[in-house]
């Protein structure tokens, strides 16, 4: 089945079969592996992408689902002006070790801060709670979402995903 | 071409600095390059069939139907594979494994079949027309079943087996021991089971072979820790050259010691490629990693501890059952069954002790590995920290006391334990004063005496872990004879920048920065101008890998030593720059001076350039060295963890509100880094306290096959970590570091279950075995209320 | 996991829908937000010929009240519930229970109706639904049926759903003023199935206890409405002990089994405790 979808951004056809779930198309059919499969059972978030601005197991989708939708993925976080707040943020607080949690919860922090400028820290918990992470315990994660926040707040022209 | 010795140079980020990391910039963006992102050209993929049955006899394969389907190119049998001599391979601990059925099924689970296919849902979709005809047997799910005399034999295809004992063991003096008791005033003792839990990265195993018919090349992708060592398995069990075994390990989703044995996956991949002449990709789902691959622990522990009333600590005394599962494929050094566990003394000062083990096969999943561990140290250091809390309270003293009168002291070390450690240094005390101070010990006895008069549960719990690391010195540690000694090459480049070969294999903990900064430290060239490469056995010097928390002790040290061997003669050419004797040549990084004449001197980047360029006669060119470390002792972090619960007695569900961790790993080299370690291992154990389990039926069903029965934290649950440090340098270690990675799982579990039984201990409640979920406390309580 | 092959259809009408219904009932299942069907579908517990995705159609996300009841569009997301104004002002039991639903990310696609369709003793929602007297309407070519939650949930994994009705919309009697609600749920973690949880919805009247419902999620082969446990309230006054007395019948109406949550016993004992906090929660809500 023919879909069409915005990837990142840009308008993107493919021809699926029905079965082939989201995480799958973006992997296979586009070619951005930054999505990761963790699990298969919707409980570890490695594969949140976002579907329309939010957050969505891409894993729990098939892709003619997504027919007609924009899909963000981590390799569309970084704008033309460069990376995105949570991505530096990331990087500057350790809030990554392996690396395979990452993009899902940098979206997940992305689009948060859409919703939620100035997240508490258990706000920022409640977000990612979607989310395992194996290597950080999280607290790096926290700490990261937050400093984003501060960056955002303070370009906020600049910031936007 | 020299430069001004007090030219502006910049602070050289080596060793204590908080360096952000190398790898994040391809990470942070999606380009990490994980197994599963690798598309080999003309690409197949395979998908395994598993047993329902735990204990099988397997009677036939009829794979017709799933032959059939358009897409299939082949389904490979364990009678294909033992055409091939390759129907069982030899695991880490010197047993053999079967890669695919021949006689009957073990556990559940096991590999029974492949279908290699066009594209990985068909693969899936055949793998389900497979009809196999099995006849159950019972089923044995217990160490305590398997030495019933009544018991099936699971392994009855090896000469000589009659029952399910695999090995006995024991470590320590029997005699010493028991004369120890005999002067004790008190024995306090403990039964307690530490589950079956899973390493459970968040990325599964796999691989992709690639094996050329035509030049025999095998070129091996795998999600492994240990890339060298499976190398030369892969070459004893396919008995293909081992110069034409080429294993990379790209980036790892984690491992946690889930990838390091070698799976029959590999295997089965690797003789599909080789019969098809097409490159064969394999990735496990999650269910296949929980339910086949490198489980941890399962260990059933019972400990005695002698004390004098006055609570000094005479003699230890413990009995293990391991469960090993199927197969005897425990990861670790050939001359330890029980891999460390003898390091149980763990923190105390005491004359005795006694290790006494025992591994049976049960029909369950094989391939014990130290989830975040070194070998067995976390389940020795939970009895030794569980056995003196409950002792303190026997003798009515405060458990930080207790601990405190028996700690080894700082002015005895190296210090020699009963069962044959030598301790290179600690400074007990002042991890335990530092996380007492803290968390508010003192207020928080207070606090919850408050609490108590108002009905309220509420629970303090310590653990002094002391780890043993680093494994290890070639004269005692090996895996299948190969000593467990690790490599570094160094090669400077004419421009000043160089790179770093290791043999260790990050998995997320920043290889690719901090051993850059030890190369920094040591020579003063930045680590953003050090390239890591590792993971590739091509590319890298051979060595066992990273697991164990060994990495820093080993290769960090092989990197120390191979800097300074690239010093040394840099040193020569600085001085036939500077027109000097060697002798008169002093090195401050990054400058070589003459002595005397600190003006006249030149910088690394200035001798790398003329190791290329302008190097004295008779010296060859290029700045580089190899070296190989045979670490001459283990090394000893060593720390305390305070943690405080709230209990609601009710309904049994415990809560963290605070945990505190004073770790000692020695010298930081990145001390962002070291708390990232501290901060994941802390969540891994309190996942462990709380959560982590896979348990079996009594046919032998797996329960926590996926991740909505193995349940991992999140952040909601994950307590709010506060970190501190003490630092007593490793006196062995050419950098003074002891290794990191793994102290927090070592030592977490144990104070989480310590706050919890200190809530209850009024009510009458000494121990819940882990994971203390809210319904075993709830049982607990109640108990401990019902009349004796 | 990978699922197995279907042929997809997608609906862009309720109209459509019952036709494709019609035309494939027995071998199709609906597909909403896919949040509990897809995962047994790569299981392969489930393998339906055809997919119905319902998820286009327009109109079926509403959030409103009429004719003294809420009105849930089907195809309203776990996410909307929790942002609704509506919700949280007059539905506290759904309020509640809204942000306890498996995870945030989940509810950003997981339905109601889907969800109550799927019917699984675990679920969160029919409990609400049952504790608030909710109905379901079901539409189909030949007309449509508004059916009791009770006679809804059947068993588990069963619903009293024709194959070829849809599940078009929730109803949910508008609670009197002086109502309060509460959702308790004993679960090992974030987007954990429930070990236990227990609904409760309550109004008070001049002092004394006006209307109740009690459900329990967890602990037997569907939600289980605790009758008897909410019949015993009616009238009278909202103490400790009226509410210790409905716990303990609620736990009564238990059928609770022993698996790795915990053993029957400690269910049962739950299901006692979490009525009696749901009833001192809801009636201090209630009393404002």
């Amino acid at each position: 089945m023919e879909i069409s979808v915005t990837m990142n951004g840009t308008a993107r056809t493919a021809d699926v079969e029905p079965r082939m779930l989201l995480a799958h198309v973006i992997r296979e059919e586009f070619g951005l592996t930054g999505t990761h499969v963790g699990c298969d059972t919707t409980s570890c978030g490695a594969c949140t992408v976002l579907l329309d601005g939010s957050p969505v197991k891409s894993c729990t989708m098939f892709g003619v689902q997504a027919d007609g939708h924009e899909v963000t993925t981590v390799e569309g976080l970084a704008g033309a002006d460069g990376l995105h707040p949570v991505q530096v943020a990331f990087q500057e607080e350790h809030g990554l070790q392996c690396g395979y949690c990452t993009p899902g919860m940098m979206l997940v922090g992305a689009a948060l801060l859409e919703r939620n400028p100035d997240p508490t820290d258990d706000d920022i918990r409640w977000a990612i709670s979607g989310n395992i992470c194996r290597c950080t315990g999280y607290m790096n994660i926290v700490k990261a979402i937050q400093t984003a926040a501060k960056a955002k707040a303070a370009a906020p022209a600049a910031a936007t995903a | 071409m020299a430069t001004e010795a007090h030219e502006d140079q910049a602070e050289i980020r080596g060793i204590g600095h908080s360096v952000k990391r190398k790898e994040d910039a391809r990470f942070i963006r999606g380009k990490g390059n994980y197994i599963d992102d690798i598309h080999l050209p003309g690409m197949l993929y395979m998908a395994i069939l598993r047993s329902p049955f735990a204990h099988a006899k397997l009677n036939g394969i009829d794979a017709s139907r799933a032959q059939a389907v358009p897409g299939v190119v082949a389904v490979v049998t364990g009678e294909l594979m033992a055409q091939h001599n390759l129907a069982w391979m030899p695991t880490m601990s010197g047993d053999t494994q079967a890669v695919l059925v021949t006689d009957k099924v073990r556990f559940q689970g096991q590999e029974v079949a492949a279908v290699i296919a066009e594209d990985p849902y068909v693969a899936k979709d055949a793998v389900e027309l497979i009809d196999v005809d099995y006849d159950a047997l019972d089923v044995v799910v217990s160490p305590q079943q398997a030495l019933a005399s009544d018991a099936p034999v699971i392994r009855d295809e090896k000469d000589g087996q009659t029952d399910n004992h695999i090995y006995h063991w024991e470590s320590g003096d029997a005699d010493a021991t028991d004369r120890a008791f005999a002067d004790a005033d008190r024995v306090v003792s403990l039964d307690t089971f530490y589950p079956r839990s899973h390493p459970a990265p968040l990325e599964t195993c796999g691989c992709i072979a690639d094996v050329d018919g035509a030049t025999g090349q095998a070129t091996i992708y795998m999600t492994s820790q240990a890339p060298h060592a499976i190398r030369t398995v892969f070459a004893l069990v396919a008995g293909l050259p081992e110069e034409n075994i080429r294993i990379v390990s790209p980036d790892l989703g984690g491992g946690f010691g889930n990838k390091v044995p070698v799976y029959p996956g590999y295997v089965v991949a690797t003789a599909a490629s080789l019969l098809l002449g097409r490159p064969v990709k394999w990735i496990e789902d999650r269910s296949e990693n929980l339910i086949s691959t490198g489980f941890a622990r399962d260990f059933h522990m019972h400990g005695e501890l002698a004390l004098k009333n006055d609570g000094t600590m005479l003699g230890l005394r413990t009995s293990l059952l391991a469960d090993e599962g199927a197969f005897h494929a425990d990861a670790q050094p050939s001359k330890f069954k029980v891999g460390l566990f003898h390091v149980v003394t763990g923190s105390y000062d005491m004359s005795a002790a006694h290790v006494v083990a025992d591994g049976y096969y049960t029909n369950k999943a094989p391939g014990g590995v130290a989830y975040r561990c070194s070998f067995r140290v976390t389940e020795a250091s939970y009895l030794i920290e569980r056995l003196v809390q409950n002792a303190a309270y026997e003798l009515g003293m405060d458990p930080a006391d207790l601990r405190k009168k028996n700690f080894i002291r700082k002015d005895q070390f190296p210090y020699e334990t009963p069962t044959g450690f030598v301790y290179d240094s600690g400074d007990y005390h002042g991890a335990m004063d530092l996380a007492l101070e803290k968390i508010g010990y003192a207020e928080l006895r207070e606090e919850q005496e408050r609490k108590r008069a108002e009905g309220k549960l509420w629970g303090i719990g310590l653990a002094s872990f002391t780890e043993a690391v680093g494994a290890g010195p070639h004269k005692d540690y090996d895996i299948l004879g190969l000593k467990m000694n690790d490599g570094a090459e160094l090669r400077i480049h004419p421009t000043g920048k160089g790179i770093l070969k290791i043999s260790s294999k990050t998995q997320g903990q920043g290889h690719e920065t901090t051993f850059a900064q030890i190369v920094a430290e040591e020579i003063g060239i930045q680590p953003e101008d050090i390239k890591v490469q590792h993971g590739d056995t091509d590319n890298t010097p051979y060595g066992l890998g990273t697991y164990a928390s060994r990495s820093t002790p080993t290769v960090g040290a092989a990197t120390a030593m191979v800097s300074r061997r690239v010093i040394e003669k840099a040193r020569k050419i600085a001085a036939h720059l500077l027109e000097v004797a060697e002798e008169d040549v002093e090195f401050t990084r990054p400058t070589f001076s003459v002595r005397g004449a600190p003006d006249k001197a030149v910088t690394i980047q200035d001798v790398a350039f003329a190791a290329y360029t302008n190097f004295p006669d008779g010296m060859e060119s290029g700045l580089e060295a190899a070296y190989y470390y045979d670490p001459p002792n283990l090394t000893f972090p060593f720390g305390t963890y305070a943690v405080a619960v709230e209990v609601d007695r009710e309904t049994g569900v415990w809560q963290v509100t605070r945990m505190v961790a004073v770790d000692d790993c020695g010298v930081r080299i990145n001390p962002m880094i070291v708390e990232g370690q501290i901060h994941g291992g802390l969540t891994e154990g309190y996942g462990i306290a709380a959560m982590e389990q896979i348990t079996f039926d009594e046919t032998g069903n797996c329960i926590g096959s996926n991740f909505i029965d193995y349940l991992l934290p999140t952040a909601v649950e994950t307590p709010r970590f506060e970190l501190g440090e003490t630092v007593t340098p490793s006196p062995h270690h050419p950098i003074g570091a002891k290794g990191v990675g793994e102290s927090a799982t070592v030592g977490s579990p144990a104070a989480y279950v310590n706050a919890v039984i200190d809530a209850l201990w009024p009510l009458g409640v000494r121990n819940i075995d882990m994971p203390l979920t809210s319904a075993k406390v709830w049982e607990a309580i109640e108990a401990a209320k019902a009349p004796a | 996991m990978l699922p197995s092959r279907f042929d997809y259809h997608r609906a862009s009408s309720v109209e459509e829908a019952l036709s494709l219904l019609d035309d494939y009932g027995e071998d199709a299942k609906v597909l909403a937000g896919g949040q509990s069907l897809i995962p047994l579908m790569k299981l392969r517990f489930v393998s339906p010929g055809h997919l119905i995705d319902i998820d286009p159609i327009p109109g079926l996300d509403g959030i409103e009240e009429r004719e003294g009841s809420l009105a849930l569009g089907a195809l309203v997301r776990h996410n909307q519930l929790a942002s609704s104004e509506i919700i949280t002002n007059g539905y506290p039991t759904l309020a509640a229970a809204a942000p306890q639903i498996a995870d945030p990310i989940v509810r950003n696609l997981g339905t109601i109706g889907g969800s109550l369709a799927h019917a699984d003793p675990a679920g969160d929602l029919g409990s609400v639904m049952l504790s608030m007297g909710a109905n379901v309407v079901l539409r189909s070519s030949s007309g449509e049926r508004v059916v009791p939650i009770g006679e809804f949930l059947v068993d588990t994994f069963t619903t009293s759903i024709t194959p070829n009705e849809l599940l078009t919309e929730i109803r949910i009697p508008t609670p009197p003023p002086r109502s309060g609600g509460s959702y308790l749920k004993l679960e090992r973690k974030v987007g954990d199935f429930a070990t236990v949880a227990v609904a409760v919805t309550l109004s008070l009247q001049d002092g004394t206890v006006g209307s109740a419902g009690i459900a329990l999620t967890g602990v037997g082969l569907k939600n289980i409405e605790a009758a008897e446990a909410a019949a015993s309230l009616h009238g009278t006054a909202p103490t400790d002990e009226a509410f210790a007395e409905a716990g303990r019948l609620a736990a009564a109406a238990s059928n609770p089994v022993t698996d790795v949550r915990g053993t029957d016993t400690y269910k049962r004992h739950m299901v006692e405790v979490y009525t009696r906090r749901g009833l001192a929660t809801a009636s201090a809500m209630a009393a404002g």
